[in-house]
Parts: structure tokens; C-alpha cells; sequence
């Protein structure tokens, strides 16, 4: 096995991280969501190294990982866009927008464009049921959210 | 985002009770800067508000008279915002909805004396869709600077827990008891009587958890809460750890709430720089200190065993029940779990006794509930009023019909797991007792709206297919059920035997009731079979609403996921 510059740098991102978080209770979720804020996504190489520091079995870190939708396998693109899919969004016709989304960008929820500039996902439930249908731009909640304002957002991430 | 500080000038005023109805913040000519008021709630931002907050501080800059912005919460008539706010003589003065483009018009009109503009409401405590309501829970929310100590203090913050530490632990759990405070997250059980099972166990080592992980489609209080008022929750934590003899505890927020993660983060560290936290908290001997853990994205997690073996740094898998949380929970630890509204609620008791909030209510449902009006509906927001209010009157003389202009068809209450109810049992009281009865779930009073464009079997099978995706995996008849429900519900709309088909998801749902280890596979069938009771010409063949229906049976229903 040939161990490449990124796997070097992975691998002391995790051990700074570790680090920090030692002697913490039920350390390991706080840990990947520290991981993937510095790297963008959980890669592969982190359930060994975290089983070997945490002391716990590679199944252990690797079940973890793969039971919450947040942590992500693969880098994100440069922009993450949300769509709300719960029923208060539906309710105001958020099934339109995501088949709009789809249409605009040709990519479905959970994927991310060939170039690396958007990653499209689906969303139960933003907190803004009154104000629906509701889309996350990055950490950023929108209201009432309607088609071309949608094409708005989609093309410019896309254009960035 | 940059927050303005509180205006100092107010930390003279003379201190208002939180009982009066009319808070209004004087104003005095001079220097004396005008305070205005644009919500930093995220669901005022997500309409521009912050926006607004820019162009009024750059536009007032210009001007010759001072202004401090304060970013407050919302409070919560989530139609009106952006909602500016200005302190007059008279009281706060409310326009709205105020778009940035707005702005310089309403400078023009005389938006800092209160002057004329045809966005303007009038004084906002009087506004009749916010002064019907009782806000007990949600009194200061939308009046304060969510992170203003001053303010906090000023309009009642803390007074719950300088009782609570007078009185020894089992008072305060008596007091809870009294007051009939049930769980506010959903299954409604009764506070005190949790506290007391903590309080009674002699372990060292306790906790107490603040279940924060909002999931439920139609709610959005216990967001606004920590956006809007996290001291109060904060004082509700520590008065829960005095109660049971815990020192530590945990908030559990779900990723889809940065906000609210940040707040809780800045309002922790600002109550412990008071010592509202910490060791010997206000100079009781109390020692107890609060985390922030953030959830990742498992609707599960609001479940309150897989809480807390997300907390523990596990799979977010249910826990078998016994044992209860309250005998071992965290780290097989003594655990209170109460939901955000629940010890929010805690200060507001102890501060005025478990009388004054056992008057309000009705039957065994007492005080208030926060009811969150949400979906296809004009007038959103969160409407906090006793119990006994009846779905017809938060729908029509609250909500003002559908946002669509269109009839209201259906409405579901109680979030993804509550029933579908028909326009025929709009009248029912919202207490937890009267929905149970009529085979439906009061829940935390989420309220989902949906105009007469709804398709029900769209719906039912969405209720069944957020089941399988969110399913922890662990009991069967969630895991499989689901799935299968999904694959039956397709067969029925598709016309393949449907009488038979029928029958099986009939069977299906009584399995799923009976025999799932918690309420995720126990209750997704009750959306399911109100929808077919309720609503059963959307389960035929369809040939009217010109949707395909036989070469992909779900096909054109388009909740598929995968």
C-alpha cells in the first residue's frame, strides 16, 4: 500500500482532532463532525485510524458513520444545496422544486455535479414550516422558496 | 452575522412585571437613540431579515438621529416577516411584512416616531391575533434580545430558579408534579413524576438531557425557543439538575438547526461568565455545567433511547424499555429527558407557583400548548394558548385559511406520525385525551396544513416510505414493514386486488402498532390508516386526476427517494 501526501495530512488532521476531544464523553460523533467540518467529508482511512485511537472495533467507527445521513463519503461540491421534502414543504409544492432542480442542474438529490461546483441533497424538515417550502443554501435557510428564485441559486452556484 | 449590542439606556427603566400585557420600551427626545427591533429568528432571516437589519442601519446612518438595532426573536406571526419594530411612548409600534425595498419608504414615513405606512400594524402587544393568545412559555420571546443577560433578567429571567434553589430538591419536584406539566415532546408524560424516579435513585452521577432534536415536519417552537430565548432553557436545566441532584447535562440539537446550535453555544458561555452556570451557581453550592452535542442528520434521534446512544457516540439505535432512561440512561446513568418545551416551561412554574399554571387547561391536559401552525396556511406561526382550543379556531381565526386560497382538505396533527383529520373533525377540542379518543395524536401541537390538491395516498405511502428511510434498523416490523407498506400502497393505487391489498396493509399496520419497539414503526401506521379511512376515493384507480397509472405504479407520486 502506497501512502499518498493527502493520506499524510488525514491522518494528522485526525490525530490534532483527537486530540482535542480526548477525555470527552461519547466523544466519537463530535469527533466526525470536526473531521468533516476541517475535510470537507469522513474519508475512508478514518474508521481504522479513529478504532485505533478511540480504542473501540473498526465496525464500531464504521457503523457510526454509516448510520447518520450527515457524514458524507465523498467531498462535497463547493456549494450544498437542501431541499425541504417533509410534509409542511410538500404541502406548498416542494416535490415541484426538487423535480426542478433536477431538470436544471441534471443531477439528483444526494449527487453532485460532474465539476464539483454543487452537490444537490434532500431534507426532512428545515424548522420553517410556516414559511415553506424551505431550501438550505450552505447554512443558510431560505423561505418561501419558488422556482425561479431556486434557478437563481442553482445557476450561480453552478457559474462559481 | 453581527449582532448590535442592547441598548443601555433600557437597564434604567423601571422593571415591568412579565405578567403586564404591555411592555413598551420609552423613548425620550435627544440623544436618546431610537430603538428599532428586526428578528434574528432564522425563519425571519430566511425572508430577508437580515437584509432589512442592513438597510435600515446603513439608511439611518445618513440621518441625524440615533438608532440601536436590536436583533430579537420572533415572535413567532411568522407571516408578518420581516417584522420591524419600533419603541415609541406609546409601546412598540409593528410593520410588516417589510421587505428590504421597503425600507426607505417607511424612513420617509416616519418609521422611528411610529408614523403612517400602509405596512403599518399598530402597537404589536395589541395585535389581536398575538394578544388573544397566553403566552407563558413564549412570553418573552420576540421582546428580548435572546442574548441580552440584562433583558433577561428584566423581564422575569432567573426568578424560577432563585426559587427553585430556596426550596430543597423534592420541593421543586412536588412543584412540578402540581403543576401537571406533561412532556411536551409528544407522548405527553408527566414531568414531575420522571424528575421524582431520578430523584430517587442514589446514584453519584446523574444527568439531565434536553431532547432538541425537532424532527417532526410542522414544527418549529423548540427551534425558536433556543433561537429566541435560550436563557430560559438554560434556567430550566439547572432547576431540573437542582431538582434531581444531576451536575451535568446535555442539549442534543439536530445539524438542521445551526442557529439554534450557535445561540445555545454563545448562550452557555454567557451564563457561565455569570454564573448561571458552573460551580456554586448564584451562590447556592449548585454546581452544574451544560454541553451542546449536535445530531447528524437521523430523524431517530428524537426518539429519546437513540438520543441518547447518539450521545453515548453510538449508532442512534432504540433502546429496549425497561429499563427506563430515568433509572438508566446516559451511560446507564440516572437520565432526566425532557424535551425543549418542557424545560422551558420549568422557570415560568416555579417563578409563579404550580397553581397558577394548573388553572389554565382543561380535564388532565393543563397550562398551555405551544401550537405551531405550518404547511398550506396563510397566517403561520406559533399560537400558545390553553388546551381545549379547537383545531377549527387555530385554523380559520389564526391561520386564515390556506396560503393557496384553496379549501383546506386535511390537516395533520402531531408531525409525521399523526393523524390525517378530516374537515368533519375540525371541532375537536386540542387536549391530549379528546384526540386520543377520536384515534388521533394531539402530539407537541404541530400543525400541517394541506389544501385540496392533496393526494392521500401520496401521503400515506410517504408516511410509510420516511419510515424505511428513517427506520434505526433494530425491531422488524419498522425496518420491513415499512418498506412492504410502501410496495402495498403502490399495488392498491395501481388497482392490483385491491380489496385484498386492503386487507394486507390493514394487517401490516396492526403488526407495525403491535409489535415495534418504539413509536417510529408504532405509529407510522396512524397517518397511514387515517388516510384510508378518511380519505379512501384517493386509494382508487386513478383515472380523474389524469395521473399515469399503470405502467409505473408510484411513479408519477413523486415522494420516491431512491
Amino acid at each position: 500500500m502506497t501512502t499518498s501526501v493527502s493520506e499524510v495530512a488525514t491522518k494528522a488532521v485526525i490525530a490534532t482532532i483527537v486530540a482535542a476531544h480526548r477525555g470527552r464523553r461519547g466523544a466519537l460523533l463530535p469527533i466526525l463532525h470536526a473531521i468533516q467540518a476541517e475535510l470537507g467529508h469522513v474519508p475512508e482511512e478514518t474508521a481504522a485510524l479513529l478504532a485505533r485511537e478511540l480504542n473501540l472495533s473498526r465496525a464500531d467507527v464504521h457503523g457510526v458513520i454509516s448510520f447518520y445521513h450527515d457524514f458524507r463519503r465523498e467531498p462535497p461540491g463547493r456549494t450544498t444545496v437542501r431541499i425541504c421534502r417533509a410534509e409542511a414543504c410538500q404541502a406548498l409544492g416542494s416535490e415541484a422544486l426538487v423535480a426542478h432542480a433536477r431538470e436544471r442542474t441534471g443531477i439528483s438529490p444526494g449527487e453532485t455535479t460532474a465539476d464539483g461546483s454543487l452537490t444537490l441533497e434532500q431534507v426532512f424538515c428545515l424548522g420553517n414550516c410556516a414559511l415553506g417550502p424551505a431550501v438550505q443554501v450552505g447554512d443558510r435557510l431560505h423561505g418561501r422558496m419558488d422556482p425561479d428564485r431556486l434557478r437563481a441559486i442553482l445557476d450561480e452556484a453552478v457559474s462559481s | 452575522m453581527t449582532m448590535p449590542e442592547p441598548t443601555m439606556s433600557g437597564a434604567t427603566m423601571p422593571e415591568p412585571k412579565m405578567s403586564e400585557p404591555t411592555m413598551s420600551e420609552p423613548t425620550t427626545p435627544g440623544d436618546t437613540p431610537v430603538t428599532l427591533y428586526v428578528p434574528r429568528d432564522s425563519a425571519a432571516r430566511s425572508v430577508g431579515a437580515d437584509a432589512v437589519a442592513d438597510a435600515l442601519l446603513r439608511a439611518t446612518a445618513r440621518g441625524d438621529r440615533p438608532v440601536e438595532l436590536v436583533r430579537n426573536g420572533s415572535r413567532g406571526m411568522l407571516w408578518l416577516e420581516t417584522l420591524v419594530e419600533v419603541a415609541t411612548p406609546e409601546g412598540r409600534v409593528g410593520y410588516g411584512p417589510v421587505a428590504p425595498s421597503d425600507v426607505e419608504d417607511l424612513l420617509a414615513a416616519g418609521l422611528l416616531d411610529g408614523g403612517d405606512h400602509p405596512l403599518r400594524l399598530g402597537l404589536v402587544e395589541e395585535l389581536p391575533w398575538l394578544a388573544r393568545q397566553n403566552r407563558v412559555t413564549f412570553a418573552r420571546i420576540g421582546v428580548t434580545d435572546p442574548l441580552s443577560t440584562e433583558d433577561y433578567v428584566r423581564h422575569g429571567g432567573l426568578e424560577g430558579l432563585r426559587t427553585a434553589l430556596r426550596l430543597p430538591p423534592a420541593e421543586v419536584v412536588d412543584t412540578v408534579t402540581e403543576s401537571g406539566l406533561r412532556g411536551r415532546g409528544g407522548a405527553g408524560f408527566p414531568a414531575g413524576v420522571k424528575w421524582k424516579t431520578v430523584a430517587g435513585c442514589a446514584d453519584e452521577l446523574k444527568f439531565v438531557c434536553c431532547n432538541a432534536d425537532e424532527g417532526d415536519s410542522g414544527t418549529f417552537a423548540d427551534r425558536m425557543v433556543m433561537e429566541g430565548d435560550p436563557f430560559m432553557l438554560i434556567e430550566g436545566m439547572t432547576i431540573a439538575a437542582h431538582a434531581v441532584g444531576a451536575r451535568e447535562g446535555y442539549f442534543y440539537i439536530r445539524s438542521e438547526y445551526p442557529d439554534a446550535v450557535a445561540t445555545m453555544r454563545t448562550a452557555i458561555e454567557i451564563a457561565r461568565a455569570h454564573n448561571w452556570l458552573g460551580e456554586d451557581i448564584l451562590g447556592s453550592g449548585l454546581t452544574f455545567d451544560l454541553h451542546v452535542r449536535v445530531g447528524a442528520g437521523a430523524y431517530i434521534c428524537g426518539e429519546e433511547t437513540s438520543m441518547l446512544e447518539s450521545l453515548e457516540g453510538k449508532r442512534g439505535t432504540v433502546r429496549p424499555k425497561p429499563p427506563i432512561p430515568a433509572v438508566e440512561g446516559l451511560f446507564g446513568k440516572p437520565t432526566v429527558v425532557n424535551n425543549v418545551l418542557t424545560l422551558a416551561t420549568v422557570p415560568v412554574i416555579l417563578a409563579h407557583g404550580a397553581r397558577a399554571y394548573q388553572e389554565l387547561g382543561t380535564g388532565r391536559s393543563r397550562g398551555t400548548q405551544v401550537f405551531q401552525l405550518g404547511g398550506n396556511i396563510a397566517r403561520g406561526g406559533i399560537v400558545e394558548t390553553a388546551f381545549g382550543i379547537t383545531l377549527r379556531e387555530l385554523l380559520e381565526e389564526y391561520g386564515g385559511g390556506t396560503f393557496s386560497g384553496r379549501p383546506v382538505r386535511t390537516v395533520q396533527v402531531g408531525g409525521p406520525l399523526g393523524a390525517y383529520l378530516p374537515e368533519s373533525q375540525f371541532d375537536l377540542p386540542m387536549d391530549y385525551e379528546a384526540f386520543a379518543e377520536a384515534g388521533a395524536m394531539l402530539g407537541h401541537g404541530g400543525l400541517v396544513v394541506f389544501d385540496d390538491t392533496v393526494d392521500m395516498a401520496a401521503q400515506a405511502r410517504f408516511a410509510m416510505e420516511f419510515c424505511s428511510v428513517e427506520s434505526c434498523g433494530k425491531c422488524t416490523p419498522c425496518r420491513i414493514g415499512s418498506v412492504r407498506g410502501v410496495e402495498v400502497i403502490d399495488r392498491i393505487v395501481a388497482g392490483e386486488d385491491r380489496d385484498d391489498n386492503l386487507a394486507v396493509l390493514e394487517d401490516l399496520c396492526d403488526l407495525m402498532t403491535d409489535g415495534s419497539l418504539c413509536a417510529m414503526g408504532g405509529l407510522t401506521p396512524m397517518p397511514v390508516r387515517s388516510a384510508i379511512t378518511h380519505f379512501s376515493d384517493d386509494f382508487l384507480v386513478r383515472d380523474t386526476r389524469g395521473a399515469v397509472h399503470t405502467a409505473h405504479p408510484g411513479g408519477t407520486r413523486t415522494e420516491g427517494t431512491t
